[in-house]
């Protein structure tokens, strides 16, 4: 923050959208999800995926993770605005694209057609570690994990091939290496 | 076995425990038990209001000039969606509130009953935290919880909402103490390391041009940091200015004080902001009140920025040290270590800032609070500074409702001591001032509390009136009368071709009857030549005052920084007005 050229605020629009990851620890309590949504939405934050699920059964710790867009005041006002609230116990914050981190989302594909079509469609999904949930003659349910963007490009593809329903995830995050976010 | 209590004990403990003397409130079907309660307890005593607005406005005004924090007891429904407009004020204002509002039995939560609505999810983002209790042991926890959470930190307004069946049931009761896991905005953690403390020092010794800009973290941090600011402002011998927030930190009438800054600030406080080399912000938050146009604001100069907040640093405006910390803190540190090497600083510095000084002395003799003086007809500044006059020998507090007379108050009004200034600056809440001074009377019981109001502000919550005459709350209630909404018109004037849409007030209540018809006493004042008798009138009674001060209609505030327009091109009286352009008239 403290930078040593004196500056004032740029308007907004100019500044550089960065795309960032933004996991949150928090109490998994009644209405916790709502204080994030609401922070969130009244003060004009963008969410594009979010993903919640609690983590530690015992101390009832739930962890968010929040692809948010901003400038870099914005990505920073974010970040302390979150750790105000009061079931919040910590917060980290990634910039998309960062090395050592890494994202995934998942996804469900249902696509109608004969096996013919069923083994294209398997052979474009191989690199995005599909599974085979279901199968009948006549349609297949398969499961992909993969980055936005690929799930984005492989939804595209199968359009063709009898795709009828995507359900996806909001992405989820985790660092390399043996260390964890702090 | 342990002793159980049921919920609506458990309330009163909790109360009892924390200290708690006063509770504003209105009650209601589904708060019934806990005030069923109340008998039992006699070290509180409730306030009834006669709107839950009106309350909790009670309450901000029993925090604000008490320092402790305001109790507000409501019911389910209407009760909560009336405390919202309070609520929202305290949470701009970072004024502590805990509010404890009735719920429908759990069993009903959620089927549309009567007197129902999502209090919880409501009041969610003008709260720093809110809880709705399903389980009456529960309830200790987050009553003693509720009370850290809203006097830590930026302290602010919370709610902790009770179904009525949990007011019934039988629970355990346990004091708990400093329950929060992490403290709230970073309060007592953070030490202030010696090297942040030597770099503000050095960013203070190398400036020709500073000032300091402080806010209502001073006052909010306790009376202790206003004694150190003084002591700070001395040892440096620079200059000063505050926010509206901030009036009565620093000596109104000391001649480092330039005055309040922003819109309708002093032009020397806001010439110096704008040309400054160095700013010193304590305690506020580069509102855009102050900032006019954020791109030209103070484009020359370094700034340093202590506040408890993370959140308000860097928001609004770049600094290049930020601090955060309480400001009792920070200033006790900063002057210990200041002082070790800068025995004389402010003799031996003299010279540096002796052209800033000089420069300021220019501006100031603009005298942009001047106005022209009538002695046909009373103009509103004229009625403030004869109020100043005669009551500044005493300990005077002084509320305000919103708008031109709010300004008016804060430039002519001189406060020398915190905690005597109440105004709803953040929201700019109409109708604030009449119950808060309610509260700041219960507070303060022997000393003059004055409401400066608006007769538009004042109509909002005017039932309140009632109020101050069942307890006995002498309250003044100083209206001055132009029968507009002053701002509402000013703004027409400038902006929008003199187009009084709907800011005119028709068929308004006599002022002196009213007062009457309230039990209380109703004084008018319609010419200079009375004021002075009327005012010291007013003063004398020992019992509720509503004085109708019929002033000049067309007066506009001034000096005001036109929005959009950075804080060295301020309009200063009718004669410099012009035209406002189409960006800055989206700006207001």
């Amino acid at each position: 923050m403290a930078k040593s050229k004196s500056a004032y605020s740029v308007p907004g629009k100019i500044g550089k959208i960065e795309r960032h990851i933004i996991v949150v620890w928090v109490d998994n309590e009644a209405g916790v999800l709502a204080r994030i949504a609401g922070l969130f939405s009244g003060r004009g934050y963008n969410i594009e995926s979010l993903a919640v699920a609690e983590v530690d059964k015992k101390k009832h710790i739930s962890r968010i993770t929040i692809v948010t867009e901003g400038t870099p005041q914005v990505i920073e006002q974010i970040n302390l605005q979150l750790k105000k609230l009061v079931p919040v116990h910590k917060v980290a914050d990634f910039k998309r694209g960062e090395k050592d981190i890494l994202f995934r989302e998942l996804a469900l594909f249902k696509i109608l057609g004969n096996s013919k079509k069923i083994e294209k469609v398997k052979k474009i999904c191989k690199k995005f570690n599909p599974v085979i949930l279901d199968k009948t003659n006549k349609s297949v349910v398969i499961q992909v994990t993969a980055l936005r963007a690929d799930i984005d490009k492989l939804a595209l593809d199968l359009k063709s091939l009898g795709l009828i329903s995507t359900s996806r995830t909001g992405a989820v995050a985790m660092t390399k290496g043996p260390k964890i976010f702090n | 076995m342990p002793n159980l209590l049921s919920g609506a004990e458990i309330v009163f403990k909790a109360l009892e425990d924390q200290k708690v003397e006063y509770i504003f409130g209105y009650p209601g079907g589904a708060v019934l038990p806990i005030y069923d309660e109340l008998k039992n307890h006699k070290s509180i005593k409730h306030i009834l209001a006669r709107h839950e607005q009106g309350a909790g406005h009670s309450a901000e005004g029993y925090a604000r000039s008490s320092g402790k924090p305001g109790v507000l007891l409501v019911t389910s429904g209407p009760g909560a969606t009336n405390a919202v407009t309070a609520l929202t004020d305290a949470y701009m204002d970072s004024v502590p509130l805990v509010c404890i509002s009735g719920q429908v039995p759990t069993h009903l939560i959620g089927t549309d009953a009567f007197q129902e609505c999502d209090t919880t999810g409501i009041t969610r983002p003008c709260t720093k935290h809110n809880w709705l209790v399903k389980n009456v042991n529960d309830l200790s926890r987050v009553l003693h919880l509720a009370f850290e959470v809203a006097t830590t930190g930026r302290p602010g307004p919370v709610l902790v909402d009770i179904p009525k069946d949990i007011q019934f049931k039988k629970g355990k009761y346990k004091f708990f103490k400093n329950t929060l896991k992490k403290k709230l905005n970073g309060k007592v953690t953070r030490k202030i390391s010696n090297s942040e403390l030597d770099k503000f020092i050095e960013l203070i010794k190398k400036s020709s041009k500073p000032i300091f800009y402080t806010g209502g973290g001073v006052i909010n941090s306790g009376p202790e940091a206003s004694k150190y600011l003084r002591e700070l402002v001395s040892l440096t011998g620079f200059p000063i200015t505050s926010t509206l927030q901030g009036l009565g930190a620093y000596p109104g009438d000391d001649p480092q004080f330039l005055g309040m800054l922003g819109m309708h600030g002093t032009y020397e406080a806001n010439n110096a902001m704008h040309d400054c080399d160095l700013m010193i912000n304590i305690g506020a938050r580069f509102d855009d009140r102050i900032t006019g146009k954020v791109d030209e604001f103070s484009p020359g100069s370094k700034k340093i920025h202590v506040d408890i907040d993370p959140s308000s640093i860097g928001k609004n405006i770049k600094v290049d040290l930020a601090i955060v910390s309480d400001v009792t803190d920070l200033l006790k540190s900063l002057i210990k270590r200041f002082k070790e090497k800068n025995k004389n600083f402010a003799s031996s510095n003299k010279q540096k800032t002796s052209k800033w000084w000089e420069q300021i002395a220019k501006w100031r003799d603009k005298k942009s609070l001047n106005f022209i003086n009538s002695n046909k007809v009373i103009k509103p500044q004229h009625a403030v500074q004869r109020l100043y006059e005669l009551t500044k020998n005493q300990d005077t507090f002084i509320t305000t409702e919103v708008g031109q007379h709010q300004m008016w108050a804060a430039q002519h009004y001189k406060f020398n001591k915190p905690n005597r200034w109440m105004t709803s600056g953040g929201l700019g809440t109409m109708g604030y001032g009449l119950p808060a001074a309610i509260g700041v009377q219960i507070a303060n019981p022997e000393k003059l509390v004055i409401d400066i109001a608006g007769e538009a502000s004042v109509l909002m919550t005017m039932q309140e009136m009632s109020t101050a005459v069942q307890y006995r709350l002498p309250i003044k209630i100083f209206i001055l009368n132009n029968e507009y909404m002053g701002m509402v018109r000013q703004w027409q004037e400038l902006l929008h071709e003199k187009n009084y849409s709907e800011s005119y007030t028709a068929a308004l209540p006599d002022f002196v009857k009213l007062a009457e018809s309230y039990g209380c006493v109703g004084i008018r004042a319609k010419t200079p030549n009375e004021l002075d008798e009327k005012i010291k009138e007013m003063i004398n009674i020992d019992k509720p005052v509503i004085f109708d001060c019929v002033v000049d209609k067309a007066e506009n505030c001034f000096p005001m920084i036109p929005s959009g327009k950075p804080h060295n091109q301020m309009i200063l009286g009718p004669e410099e007005e012009e035209e406002i352009s189409d960006e800055g008239k989206i700006l207001v």
